[in-house]
């Protein structure tokens, strides 16, 4: 789950790592109450989930009240590459310095976390690697063993960040790497981190995703799920527990697994068609969430024809069967749907649906077949 | 041969006292697996169907010389099971479980590799792994697959674990062995560890790799691949059409900028002189092509 940069900041903060004063506004009222209690001059940022937001007039400072209503103004209903802002965050301007960058995340390859220190913050990470890669200090860190302060102090120094920033640096970074593996997040990110003429070192932006393996352990993620979903159909989904991503096709797909939904994506696209969703119920499926599927794709107004692409292994392929009957019996499924079941208990799965087949209700025996079939559906 | 497992592997399970373990473990046994025990806290000296239950790993495997453990336990106890499964003298631990924080999983892995050098870990998140014939530990339906070689399969994603069994038994081609290495951002077990053991496995003349999106291991294996595989690869890479920046399912497939990408990983793989095909379909008849030529 990736967080908006304020609350990434209120994140970073129950981990002690300094922020600029700021709180949120939905409206430009709000907003000014904010810019009041914190002092101008103030920085008047959209809060939205993609990159290039300052390029985008998404950012912009404001002296004074007039500014604040001006800027608050024109940046909320912002289109901003798709995504519409709603939410300002308001906080009292830094004057900069130095800008640094720092981040965490997980070497895949390596197998364990890496971090990242810059003293060229400010600009986008990925072009300092391209263009100047021996400005980034990578720092490889066991998981068993974590990161020290002696260990954060040797990477200021190699990262060459300025003196006067150093211990402040490395404490911060402590709480950083604190923040990124207690916290549970898959990258902890401060770009720019900054250094002010006086000396103190803060996070000026925020830019973290949360491992949602980990909501177990983290009951505070709760007020982060409300504003999760730009999408209806994902918001849906997700109240339903499903692993869904919103698409722009006509075929709506439901399989079980990740890799045999990314599959059924790839060959519907091969056969002509475009799939108007990914939609994972996972491993154990039972007629409830398979229900629950359905409905979630029969809500999508661009969907003509469904395709149901299930092999049995932990999930069981009478429960699906089980499961569709249900939907069709709860909600009256706009779609006809294709279906191609194999695996555990497939036999029992195809004997359940065998009486209720028809021109709505489709089985074939391959996944090309139902995939072909499916397309073509959508194509009438 | 088989590679990692086979018909003399003995095998404790896990939580065989739940809902899951419960059901595969008893699958596993009647496919002919040595499922000689179970371990859930608690409940030692009970048993599930004729399988003794022990209080823990250690009390299993003195008891009944188990060398490999089936861990299906919920997220929040998996990182605890599988520890406790290599503390208590298991070699190779198979862990089906789903949803298992990555910071555990980075600390499990490198847990192992430093305290447990000898201990194979499998998954988590994956299938688990069939030896058609000899021994099946985990989630894979049995009658999938077919005994007499002479593929090897090795995937990342479980479901296309089962469609790749599917393709090749329809026509008649056997499977060595199976290995689900599952799609999360650490397994346990790589492309690379299962490919080194397939080349070196007389039995297995022809190996399948079903990869996806994210990461960088297809490509790594795609290195070794070219420089030390002998025997024909034919692979597919689910994910074509996914999105750059969305998580599909799995923790581990993700495009990230420009890395992961189902097209990066097929254009190494094919460098490497692997056969890469659009689908499962497409990758089984290939598979076929091969075998009928060997």
């Amino acid at each position: 789950m990736d967080l908006f940069e304020y609350q990434g900041k209120q994140y970073f903060a129950r981990y002690g790592i300094a922020v600029s004063p700021g709180d949120i506004a939905d409206t430009v009222d709000q907003a000014v109450a904010v810019a009041e209690r914190v002092g101008y001059p103030v920085v008047v940022k959209a809060q939205v989930k993609v990159g290039g937001r300052g390029k985008a007039g998404g950012v912009k400072l404001a002296a004074n009240v007039e500014e604040v209503r001006l800027h608050a103004g024109n940046i909320l209903g912002l289109d901003i590459k798709g995504h519409v802002v709603r939410r300002l965050w308001i906080e009292r301007s830094s004057d900069i310095a130095k800008e640094y960058y720092a981040s965490f995340t997980l070497d895949r390859l390596n197998k364990v976390h890496l971090g990242m220190l810059s003293a060229q913050g400010g600009v986008e990470i990925e072009v300092v690697a391209e263009e100047n890669p021996e400005a980034i200090a990578f720092l490889s860190i066991d998981p068993v063993h974590g990161l020290d302060l002696a260990t954060a102090r040797r990477w200021v120094n190699e990262a060459e960040l300025d003196e006067v920033a150093r211990e402040q640096a490395a404490t911060l970074l402590v709480h950083l790497y604190e923040c990124y593996t207690h916290g549970d997040c898959d990258l902890a990110e401060i770009n720019p981190l900054i250094l002010t003429p006086d000396n103190k070192v803060h996070a000026l932006d925020a830019k973290v995703t949360l491992d949602e393996n980990a909501s177990f352990r983290h009951p505070e993620w709760e007020e982060f799920r409300a504003t999760e979903f730009d999408d209806p159909r994902e918001k849906m989904a997700k109240e339903k527990g499903l692993n869904y991503i919103g698409l722009d096709g006509t075929v709506g797909i439901i399989a079980n697994g990740a890799g045999l939904a990314m599959s059924t994506l790839d060959v519907v696209n091969q056969v002509g068609g475009t799939a108007a969703n990914f939609l994972d119920i996972g491993g154990g499926a039972n007629a409830d969430v398979m229900a629950a599927a359905l409905e979630v794709i029969n809500a999508d107004p661009k969907v003509k024809a469904i395709f149901v692409n299930i092999f049995g292994g932990i999930t069981r392929v009478d429960d699906v069967a089980h499961g569709v009957l249900e939907a069709l019996g709860r909600v009256s499924i706009a779609s006809p749907i294709v279906l191609r079941l194999d695996g555990t208990n497939a036999v029992e799965g195809r004997a359940i649906l065998a009486p209720h087949l028809s021109a709505s209700l489709i089985t074939e025996p391959t996944m090309m077949d139902a995939a072909r079939r499916a397309v073509s559906l959508a194509k009438a | 041969m088989s590679i990692f497992v086979d018909e003399n592997t003995k095998v404790i399970v896990q939580g065989l006292t739940g809902g899951q373990g419960r059901f595969h473990g008893l699958r596993n046994r009647d496919y002919g697996t040595k499922i000689v025990g179970g371990v859930t806290p608690g409940k030692g000296g009970t048993d599930v169907e004729g399988i003794p239950v022990f209080n823990s790993v250690k009390e299993a495997v003195a008891a009944t010389g188990a060398t490999a453990s089936f861990v299906s336990v919920p997220p929040k106890f998996a990182a605890a099971a599988i520890l406790e499964a290599a503390e208590g003298g298991i070699t190779f631990i198979v862990c089906i479980t789903e949803g298992i924080p990555a910071q555990d999983e980075a600390i499990i892995y490198n847990r192992l590799v430093e305290d447990f050098p000898g201990v194979r870990l499998l998954g988590p998140n994956c299938p688990g792994i069939i030896s058609p014939g000899k021994c099946n530990i985990g989630i894979t339906s049995g009658d999938i697959a077919l005994a007499g070689g002479p593929v090897g399969i090795v995937s990342r994603s479980g479901t296309l674990t089962y469609q790749a069994l599917y393709e090749l038994s329809q026509q008649g081609i056997g499977q060595t062995t199976c290995v689900g290495i599952g799609g999360d951002p650490v397994p346990g077990t790589n492309f690379i560890d299962c490919l080194e053991a397939f080349e070196a496995d007389p039995d297995t003349r022809a190996v399948m790799m079903i990869g996806e999106i994210g990461g960088s291991e297809e490509e790594r294996a795609a290195a070794w691949i070219k420089l030390h595989m002998t025997k024909p690869v034919v692979s597919y890479i689910a994910g074509v059409t996914a999105p750059p920046g969305r998580k599909m399912g799995h923790a581990g497939a993700i495009i990230s900028g420009s890395k992961g990408t189902a097209q990066a990983k097929m254009d190494a793989l094919a460098d490497a002189g692997v056969h890469v095909c659009l689908n499962p379909t497409e990758a089984g008849q290939k598979m076929g092509d091969i075998v009928k030529a060997l």
